[in-house]
């Protein structure tokens, strides 16, 4: 499983950091940065949740 | 597989096309079919008044997904199609199109917005709600220079940044003597009021429009103090009212909303998700309807679960939120009225960044975050664990 991030679109609510820290970080500016575009065996339901609950829909997962 | 193999969702915005593809992440393999009015591809609403309005964005950068996922999760997607009745005996939802049968039903008809009293039907006057409200209102800047925004909300507000950010020369009308910002807005009201004029934008608070003037063009407006704006556009944003007109004679309670129990439910096996839904307090407080965008993925979250299990979650969801204002992130979470204090915790009101918790008799209830997001998602996160208020229960899968 793959991350790919949607920058413009993002909105800084921090929810994906919040359900996936392990993969998910922000910069000052609230802006996603992605920490491993691979998802590791073991975090994909918290990469699942994390899309899930992002408010801006920037996150997509490509399995 | 669920005894219940027909879904029907009456609302194609974010809190229904939600909850259709979280039926779809819990292993639901029923049909789904998700009735929308309008004929656009699925959109999020928070762009319109942010990036579709200040021309940074194309209205369809606001689409939800492109058209193959939802055939690809085996979501129908009916579009254009509006609901005109129910009839929960015989479980048919009656559209413009024909009935639809359900076995579970998820309404997430949202809300329209209100107009703004007895408005005479003057071109240059706009509403923004939907992606056409947009469209038109993007189109009814060209040539237009000054702008009045009757509505001291969150709405009003972003409205009036971005059409400050256009260019135009900008007047914000308010009712009350404060601008408003959800529960957390007699906290943040004299910071938001420096934002604004620092911006450009004249506000005029504890004022009405009490008459437009223009013969089929708007040229102005007079206020309740007598005085008198000159504008060739106007926006109003002064509140919204559920779409539960096609709900009538339905048994359901749905005079301010479509009310639920704590886990969403309406009726049994109807259920109603985001901007139109009133839902119970979880722990017996009154019932509430929030338009945020976060509610309305986690309610969906919840009654998706809900259906796929055939066991009830009723989540507690604590309200958060987010507005952009001349480029400054606002950001709240908890649960904000009576809270009278705000306590600076990371960076410095007077640098135009910060982080703050609200209180309320001294105990915390809610987090505020002010250019800084990344200290307030910290902050959030750090707090939740040390207060029965700020659970993160909606964050627990």
């Amino acid at each position: 499983m793959r991350i790919e991030v949607n920058e413009p679109a993002c909105v800084g609510s921090g929810q994906c950091a919040l359900v996936a820290e392990d993969l998910f970080d922000q910069d000052d500016d609230g802006i996603v940065i992605v920490l491993a575009d691979h998802v590791a065996a073991g975090l994909e339901d918290a990469a699942r949740r994390a899309a899930a609950l992002c408010p801006a829909r920037a996150i997509a997962l490509v399995e | 597989m669920t005894g219940r193999p027909r879904t029907v969702i009456v609302g194609a915005s974010i809190a229904g096309i939600s909850t259709a593809e979280a039926l779809r992440r819990a292993g639901y393999d029923g049909t789904i079919t998700v009735a929308g009015e309008e004929p656009h591809r699925p959109y999020n609403r928070p762009p319109l008044s942010k990036q579709v309005l200040t021309g940074q964005w194309a209205p369809e950068d606001a689409s939800i997904a492109p058209a193959e996922t939802f055939s690809g999760l085996g979501i129908d997607l009916l579009l254009g199609v509006r609901a005109t009745g129910l009839d929960t005996d015989r479980r048919r939802v009656r559209t413009e199109a024909g009935e639809l049968a359900y076995d579970s039903l998820v309404i997430a008809t949202g809300v329209a917005a209100r107009v703004a009293g007895p408005l005479p039907p003057l071109a240059g006057v706009h509403t923004l709600r939907t992606l056409d409200d947009a469209t038109a209102l993007r189109a009814g800047l060209d040539g237009a220079a000054r702008a009045l925004v009757v509505g001291g909300g969150v709405l009003g507000g972003e409205i009036a940044a971005g059409l400050a950010k256009r260019g135009l020369t900008v007047t914000l009308v308010g009712r009350g003597e404060q601008l408003c910002f959800g529960q957390v807005g007699p906290l943040l009201a004299p910071l938001l009021a420096d934002l604004h004029r620092t911006n450009g934008v004249r506000l005029e608070l504890g004022r009405d429009v009490v008459e437009l003037r223009g013969a089929d063009r708007v040229t102005g407006a007079v206020l309740s103090d007598g005085s008198e704006v000159a504008a060739d556009l106007v926006v109003t944003a002064v509140g919204s009212r559920p779409r539960v007109e096609w709900l009538a004679g339905a048994p359901l309670r749905s005079s301010d909303g479509v009310e639920c129990d704590p886990a969403g439910r309406a009726a049994p096996d109807v259920y109603a998700v985001g901007d139109v839904a009133r839902w119970a307090d979880a722990s017996g407080g009154s019932s509430t309807r929030v338009e945020h965008q976060q509610h309305a993925i986690e309610q969906a979250h919840a009654v998706a679960a809900t259906i796929a299990t055939g066991v009830a979650r009723a989540p507690g969801i604590v309200p958060f939120f987010w507005s952009e204002l001349h480029g400054t992130r606002i950001q709240a979470y908890g649960r904000f009225d009576g809270a009278s204090s705000l306590a600076v915790v990371a960076g410095d009101a007077a640098d135009g960044r910060f982080v703050a918790l609200a209180t309320r008799d001294g105990v915390p209830v809610g987090v505020v975050g002010w250019n800084l997001p990344r200290a307030f998602r910290e902050v959030r996160a750090r707090f939740a664990s040390t207060s029965a208020d700020l659970g993160e229960r909606q964050l627990v899968p």
